[in-house]
């Protein structure tokens, strides 16, 4: 009697366990994902009526035709892709600085804290640091370039430019999380491996590529799977440094989903939907990938 | 040990390692020095063109102007208004979620899991209308606690994640041998488990913090207007306003970055290992 109790008990425990933070998840987290994409296939201004109804009307596949022949979304998308390619720039770079900090001199603590530090300031505070770094006539970058070559630069002014001026800015706080990933993932390599690998007279990049590289493995991948995410994530910095533009040039998707659903172009909450399903699906194909891993880990154990 | 160590090289390569090293963290942190000398800078050196000269003055005094010109200070409480509850709530819910993922065989624990950790990697405009919506609907719209309910199920996906590999980790035995005497599972909760859990309290305290203090997407979608806007959102407005005063956006800047960068310092191990969680198998 009393054993079955206890048995019952156990079948219960984990869902009490688990309610409080499955419901607020449901609330706020899975159900909103699955009204998204239900209202990529409206068009609605965000209101309701007066005794409460829901005013949008159903369009189909509306959205997504106007979307596909929309030239603000083709450059969103665009630049989406230069954000994703030119972020993974963060991982060389990382483990290059992770290398050269990788030594045990005095203060060397101290350094690694230091070059750590853009990851834990506010995007907003490094898009504001960048935007004075590249600002026209007395910005750092702006006086280098003119010394240099006679004619100042202003990145984000120009419409060819000022993607890459935004990318290297978000990069400054990407790099330095790779970096530490790295470090952490140099610290746990084998020493006994890399000494019988220096026995066999393997140095500098071999070593590297052959020995150090596979033990990295497990930073690398969590280092490409926050790159990602932070390439698709970018929208703090575009905010910040340009709102888009010049004349839209620096938009990403999700800058500009923000704008069509709450920007000063109107609450077109249908069409914002739609484009970010289609972040939502880019988001996907990478994740899905990690996930599978993850997974194969968790049932072979 | 790779690369071989320093002190094993010769001597000219120990002293270029020795000048490179301040020399490379100069350059790297460059843009935020150079924001910290705008910040003391008086604004006649400004008005003057002196950019990059010595400060003719080191001048506080921007520091007090911002407090006195801007509710600076109100958005730094609001920013600790949504932060503070955010971090204890996602904890409390992600440490019962944890335990229950990590310590229970059920049919769907997997799937349950599963569905924590994809949830953290969805774009955040995927949420965003219909997020908004509801806020706005339940009255919430503007409100510190409209912000934090939303960061606290947001945030619970990743720090399940966490709690529920750091539980899986502890030795199991434990647990065996409590339900052997008869222990009540939520005894064994709070009594076993708990009291083991504090150094990945810690490590999700910081990071929670850190994240959710820098929140810009949402702090702009939910809130509007110095009453609750964080310092994230409300250091935008400022900057829209303060247009050429770079000392006043400097000093700003500074301030609205000093408190996660203490929280780092503080805690700085705690934050390290929260961040490279899965870095190391």
């Amino acid at each position: 009697m009393a054993s079955s109790r206890r048995l019952s008990q156990r079948q219960v425990a984990p869902w009490l366990f688990l309610a409080p933070a499955l419901v607020m998840f449901t609330i706020y987290v899975l159900w909103p994902i699955a009204y998204s994409v239900t209202l990529s296939f409206y068009d609605w201004n965000g209101l309701y009526d007066r005794d409460g109804q829901f005013t949008g009307r159903f369009v189909g596949l509306g959205n997504y035709r106007e979307l596909a022949g929309d030239p603000a979304f083709t450059v969103s998308l665009w630049n989406n892709l230069k954000w994703l390619v030119l972020y993974m720039l963060a991982l060389p770079i990382g483990l290059f600085l992770a290398i050269f900090l990788n030594q045990t001199v005095t203060g060397i603590r101290l350094y690694k804290s230091l070059f750590f530090f853009p990851f834990v300031i506010s995007q907003v505070v490094v898009g504001l640091m960048f935007s004075w770094f590249y600002a026209p006539n007395f910005g750092l970058f702006y006086s280098l370039v003119e010394w240099i070559t006679g004619r100042g630069v202003a990145v984000l002014a120009d419409p060819n430019l000022v993607t890459y001026g935004i990318i290297a800015a978000g990069l400054w706080p990407q790099i330095a999380y790779v970096l530490i990933l790295y470090l952490t993932g140099l610290n746990n390599v084998a020493p006994d491996q890399v000494e019988a690998a220096r026995l066999d007279g393997a140095k500098g990049w071999r070593m590297l590529w052959h020995v150090i590289l596979p033990q990295l493995r497990p930073a690398t991948f969590i280092a490409v799977i926050v790159t990602v995410i932070g390439a698709l994530r970018s929208f703090d910095l575009v905010s910040i440094m340009t709102s888009g533009g010049p004349f839209g040039s620096s938009r990403v998707l999700s800058y500009y989903m923000y704008e069509m659903a709450l920007g000063e172009y109107g609450f077109r909450m249908g069409y914002g939907a739609a484009i970010a399903v289609v972040l939502f699906a880019i988001m996907m194909v990478f994740i899905s990938g990690f996930i599978w891993r993850m997974w194969r880990q968790e049932t072979e154990r | 040990m790779f690369p071989r160590p320093i002190q094993q090289a010769p001597a000219p390569a120990r002293w270029l390692y020795a000048v490179a090293l301040p020399v490379a963290l100069l350059l790297w942190l460059f843009p935020l020095l150079g924001v910290a000398l705008t910040s003391l800078r008086p604004a006649s050196d400004l008005a003057q063109g002196n950019y990059f000269g010595m400060p003719s003055a080191i001048a506080w005094s921007n520091y007090v102007e911002i407090f006195r010109q801007s509710p600076i200070a109100r958005y730094m409480l609001n920013s600790l208004w949504v932060t503070v509850p955010t971090v204890i709530g996602s904890i409390a819910l992600s440490l019962m979620a944890g335990f229950a993922l990590a310590v229970y065989r059920f049919p769907s624990n997997l799937i349950v899991f599963f569905l924590f950790v994809a949830g953290n990697f969805v774009p955040f405009q995927i949420l965003m209308v219909p997020v908004r919506d509801m806020t706005l609907q339940l009255g919430m719209y503007d409100t510190w606690y409209g912000l934090a309910l939303f960061h606290i199920a947001f945030q619970t996906g990743f720090c399940t994640l966490f709690m529920r590999n750091f539980i899986r980790a502890l030795p199991f035995e434990l647990i065996e041998a409590a339900r052997v005497e008869g222990v009540a599972e939520w005894r064994i909760f709070w009594f076993i488990v708990l009291p083991l859990m504090r150094p990945a309290i810690a490590a999700l305290s910081v990071l929670v913090f850190t994240f959710i203090w820098n929140d810009f997407f949402w702090a702009t979608v939910l809130t509007q207007g110095p009453d609750t806007q964080p310092i994230t959102a409300g250091l935008s407005a400022l900057n829209g306003q303060w247009i050429a005063q770079w000392h006043l956006v400097s000093a700003g800047s500074i301030l609205a970055a000093l408190p996660p960068v203490l929280m780092f310092f503080l805690m700085q191990r705690h934050f390290i290992a929260g961040l490279t969680l899965g870095a190391v198998k």
